[in-house]
């Protein structure tokens, strides 16, 4: 089982190539914001140096986010497109889900949290035991104050991670019984590993039917919905 | 790599408001050509929303791709080159259709090459007729462009003139919304106008500086104001007074421009080229000057990935493919040499 993982839902470029045994090559580029420019040299460089030919994979495991609309679009364009060329199935992750995975050495409750500006956070629930990493909950949208009131509502200690509880640490320390964890940005290896497991279970999708995860709507539909009422 | 009457390229374009894929064999040759439009998610807002055009475009990609194929009937191992507009035009549609472009290329190791809008829009008229004699006027009206560009060769431009505010075509949606003649504008105007009196009002026709840039906010400004001042006009008379005096202008200057650089024809190019009036006040003004006059099918005027791979085509016989590093531009001018 070969995937190829790609991760461009932040700042930074993440290509991943391996299987169930391991990766067996990982590119980031973490710094120029260049998803458009870097993603397709960074997979060709991943294939060349671990001796990968594109036709070789079974998978292609992408972040379909909450994060970043440029760098998603680029990821997702990419991997519908060789997931068509070359037949093969998409593996769609969120960001959250693969930022859970991260602390998968973790016991207890985990809560991934990503900036969605305008003072809103992206984030979710997940049990890590001995098992693996489970969802406690679907990803959710809200203000850093509704973040606080879920929190609450477990009542648990939890371990926060990714760039939305770096960036509201203070708030998120003040207000809940949490630690907040290293971890800022999902990365492709982690993908990989998430897009082997599901892979072999057959949980994936196909090139037509991959979206990212929108949990907001395009601005201009809002207003135009504001603008409607007030008519 | 050689490029000949039978490299067949297959065309990705994604610029702007409609997902478009073709297969086109030797830059002239169209197998397949799908086009994917968004107007109806626009229409609600009078104009394209860049957020709503890229979250179609990801939806459309592939679909839209494999129809080309399909359509065609192709082993798509048999395609040489995939091409893609990498500019001018929304940079969140741009990149869908350049990241598509890319993997595709790489999935099935065969050079990548991107391709200007603009330059593009040029090649749709040898879609139709490769008989085109340089040097050539191209006149390329759409909603995010009105330009006159001379063609002295495949691959050498000169802009000879530009609009400095509204696109001929932005003035068509804001003048059709204003009128409450519906969305896109240059078809309800085109519509409304056939059954009007051209002559009933006479706008103005901004061109006494005698240049060959344009301006049409002033007459956007005049029509407001003409509406203003006679709330009981017939809307259809407006449109049809409003479309001569846009179209007049067209003509005249490109009559000048062609006159100026001793051009064999006269290339219509962009979405506005659909226009009734436009195609026949043009025609009219090349036999009276003795200049071809190029009219590509409507379905040629309007964004399509055909011209896309025909300039695609064109590209990688000249220059070769392009790097997988190169990025979408948004603001990319009409190659000048
Ligand atoms: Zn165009």
């Amino acid at each position: 089982m070969l995937i190829l993982a790609i991760e461009t839902a932040t700042e930074s470029v993440g290509v991943a190539l391996g299987g169930r045994d391991g990766v067996l090559a990982s590119v980031t580029i973490a710094r120029g914001r260049r998803h458009g420019e870097t993603l397709a040299p960074a997979i060709q460089f991943a294939c060349r140096h671990a001796g990968v030919e594109l036709p070789d994979l079974d998978a292609v495991a992408v972040d379909i986010g909450p994060g970043l609309f440029t760098g998603m679009r680029v990821g997702i364009a990419t991997a519908k497109a060789l997931a068509m060329a070359l037949d093969i199935p998409v593996v769609p992750v969120t960001s959250l889900e693969s930022l859970a995975e991260s602390a998968r050495s973790h016991h207890g409750l985990v809560v991934p949290v990503v900036d969605a500006r305008k003072g809103e956070v992206f984030w979710s629930m997940h049990r890590a035991d001995s098992e693996g990493v489970t969802a406690l909950s679907e990803p959710s949208i809200g203000s850093v104050d509704d973040l606080l009131a879920a929190l609450g509502e477990r009542g648990q200690h939890a371990l926060c991670l990714g760039d939305g509880a770096h960036r509201h640490a203070t708030a998120l320390r003040d207000g809940a019984d949490c630690v907040v964890a290293e971890e800022r940005h999902p990365s492709a290896e982690v993908l990989v590993t998430i897009g082997a497991r599901r892979a072999l279970r057959e949980e994936w999708s196909t090139a037509d039917l991959v979206t990212p995860l929108y949990l907001r709507r395009p601005d201009a539909e809002i207003n135009w919905e504001t603008r409607e009422v007030r008519a | 790599m050689r490029v000949d009457s039978d490299t067949l390229v297959l065309g990705i374009e994604t610029s702007c408001d409609e997902t478009a894929a073709a297969l086109v064999m030797g830059g002239t040759d169209v197998i397949s050509s799908v086009v994917s439009s968004q107007i109806d998610l626009h229409a609600r807002f009078g104009g394209v929303v860049p957020e709503v055009a890229g979250r179609a475009h990801l939806e459309q990609i592939t679909p839209v791709v494999r129809e080309a194929i399909a359509a065609a009937g192709v082993d798509p191992r048999r395609i040489d080159a995939v091409a893609c507009t990498v500019g001018p035009g929304l940079i969140g549609a741009l990149l869908v259709g350049v990241s598509a472009a890319k993997a595709l290329a790489l999935a099935w190791e065969v050079p990548f090459v991107g391709v200007n809008h603009l330059e593009a829009h040029l090649y749709s008229a040898f879609l139709e007729d490769d008989s085109l004699e340089f040097p050539l006027v191209v006149l390329l009206v759409s909603g995010g462009h009105t330009l006159l560009i001379e063609m002295s060769d495949h691959g050498q431009y000169r802009l000879l003139g530009g609009t400095i505010d509204d696109a001929a075509g932005e003035a068509f949606d804001k003048v059709a919304r204003y009128l409450d003649l519906g969305y896109p504008g240059g078809p309800a105007i085109d519509r409304a106008a056939t059954e009007g009196d051209p002559e009933a009002i006479r706008f103005p026709r901004a061109m006494s500086d005698g240049g060959l840039d344009f301006s049409f906010s002033g007459l956007k400004t005049a029509v407001v104001n003409h509406v203003r001042r006679h709330p009981e006009v017939d809307s259809r008379d407006v449109a049809a007074s409003f479309q001569a005096a846009v179209v007049d202008v067209l003509v005249d200057k490109t009559r000048r421009a062609a006159a100026l650089v001793g051009a064999t024809g006269i290339v219509l190019g962009g979405g506005v080229a659909a226009n009734s009036a436009l195609r026949r006040d043009l025609v009219a003004a090349g036999e009276a000057d003795g200049r071809r006059v190029f009219l590509p099918g409507r379905e040629m005027c309007t964004d399509n990935a055909a011209m896309i791979a025909a300039a695609g085509w064109h590209r990688l016989r000249d220059d070769g493919p392009s790097p997988l590093d190169l990025g979408a531009v948004p603001s990319m001018p009409i190659l000048e040499s």
